[in-house]
């Protein structure tokens, strides 16, 4: 069984302040990623990869249509169902890092265990493996992330994005701004992730990237409204 | 799951002007919800109806009591919701000198909402009064002193250390971070965060900030001219937003 299902899918935006401006972005998009699958959202810039990929996490809201993860059905669910899915099965990482000012790093990778219920020895220790990993200096890790560069901030996203093993995970551009060796430890990650059994769906620009752990490619822009550019 | 509280249609009106009208939600326990809108929307009031501090012209606040189970607090008798209000709800203040007593040790501040729930013991009140100063990040040898020597934010962590002191299931919170600088703000905004998962409290804060909800709410309402006007999750309405209104909130936030 899929544990990502997209039916019908249709996203139009109303700009109320605009002139009331409609625009319908994506008309009837459809497909399913199995556990263990990777898919990549291809299209050009513009193309709806982002607000697709934004639409399976619940964080813009489908127009009509259907999207189930892990049987749950994000256009029709309570925001509690969706946050319940977000804690236990969905995970994101997206390519902007968002944290309260002035909590340690350490903490803000274990805080998707800590929220679960895991107790903090055995979060804390899987937040440092993941660091480790991910080549953030060990002194680092009791600052603020925000105060780091964007590479950093970008490998402690994908740290956060993985201290759970969630079965179904969106990948925002995860190698994007990453040197070659980090960038090897994130594929490694995704093919972990894969061989446990994990749906995934991902945007990669990064053409290797994407032939080396995506097993099919979605061009997204075969999703956009007839007459539409 | 039961919600720990059902709100139904909840309106109040101030002679001809409107506060609020007809306001409904359902609120989980370990959800924390913001309220946001621009002065005068409503929220506040809406808050205060909720809280027991003004009574509604019409509507049901329905709390999952730990006795009795769900009863609806804008009926029940005074004495049982202030006893409510003593226990299971606490209200953080805007101003922490609505919700502190100025003139009583920081120690006593804590201490009066356990009297207030039966403690009597001396040496219990003083060591849990201890250990909250610590869990707020206040030095422990400050206890004897008065609220008024305190700076704006650590006021602010004394009237959550006096709230959460006594185990309440529900807090309301009006303007937590108004009027702090953004670095007392920032730890305020982590001490609620970690007090929320690790008590599984549930939360329902006023603020015109959208920042400070993008970080601390789960569920987010929209207030407009005392009408609630859209709501959903806290991301989903400041970066997907349906309503005219809160389209036009979201746009003007100044980019830092």
């Amino acid at each position: 069984m899929a544990m990502i299902e997209l039916n019908g899918v249709v996203k139009t935006f109303v700009l109320h302040n605009q002139g009331g401006a409609v625009i319908e972005v994506m008309r009837d998009a459809g497909f399913s990623v199995a556990p263990g699958e990777c898919v990549a959202l291809s299209g050009a810039s513009g193309a709806g990869k982002s607000t697709l990929m934004r639409m399976i996490y619940g964080n813009y809201l489908a127009s009509a249509g259907q999207i189930r993860v892990a049987g749950v059905d994000l256009v029709q669910a309570e925001p509690r169902e969706i946050l319940a899915l977000r804690r236990e099965s969905l995970g994101y990482v997206s390519q902007f890092l968002r944290v309260v000012p002035r909590v340690p790093t350490l903490q803000v990778v274990a805080e998707p265990l800590l929220t679960l219920g895991v107790d903090a020895e055995t979060a804390q220790a899987r937040a440092a493996d993941l660091l480790r990993r991910l080549r953030i200096p060990e002194p680092l890790w009791s600052l603020s992330p925000t105060t780091f560069s964007g590479g950093e901030q970008q490998r402690v996203n994908i740290a956060r994005g993985f201290a759970h093993d969630y079965p179904a995970l969106l990948l925002d551009e995860p190698t994007a701004s990453l040197d070659a060796k980090n960038r090897r430890t994130v594929l490694d990650l995704i093919l972990d992730a894969k061989a446990r059994g994990a749906a995934i769906v991902g945007i990669f620009h990064d053409a290797a990237a994407r032939a080396e752990v995506c097993d099919r490619e979605i061009d997204v822009s075969e999703f956009a409204p007839r007459g539409a550019a | 799951m039961t919600p720990l509280l059902q709100v139904r249609n909840i309106s109040k009106h101030y002679g001809a002007r409107m506060g609020c009208t007809d306001v409904g939600f359902d609120l989980y326990p370990g959800e924390v919800m913001g309220i946001v809108g621009e002065s005068g929307s409503g929220k506040s009031t809406l808050l205060n109806c909720l809280a027991g501090h003004l009574p509604p012209d019409k509507g049901e606040v329905i709390f999952d009591t730990r006795a009795d189970g769900p009863v609806d607090t804008v009926t029940m008798s005074e004495p049982a919701r202030r006893m409510l209000s003593r226990t299971d709800w606490a209200f953080v203040h805007q101003h922490a000198r609505d919700g502190l007593r100025m003139t009583v040790s920081a120690g006593g501040n804590i201490g009066e909402r356990l009297m207030a729930v039966g403690t009597r013991h001396y040496g219990d009140i003083r060591s849990r009064a201890t250990d909250w100063l610590e869990r707020v990040e206040i030095d422990e040898n400050r206890i004897d002193d008065r609220p008024s020597a305190f700076s704006g934010g650590m006021q602010q962590r004394l009237q959550i250390a006096r709230n959460l002191v006594t185990g309440p299931r529900l807090v309301f919170m009006d303007e937590p971070t108004g009027g702090l600088d953004v670095s007392v703000q920032a730890r305020l905004l982590d001490l609620v965060r970690g007090l929320v998962r690790e008590m599984g409290l549930s939360a329902l804060i006023v603020t015109h900030d959208l920042a400070v909800v993008r970080l601390l709410a789960d569920r987010l309402m929209v207030m407009k001219d005392g009408h609630l006007v859209e709501a959903g999750l806290t991301d989903q309405v400041l970066d997907d937003p349906q309503h005219g209104y809160t389209q036009l909130l979201v746009s003007s936030v100044l980019q830092v």
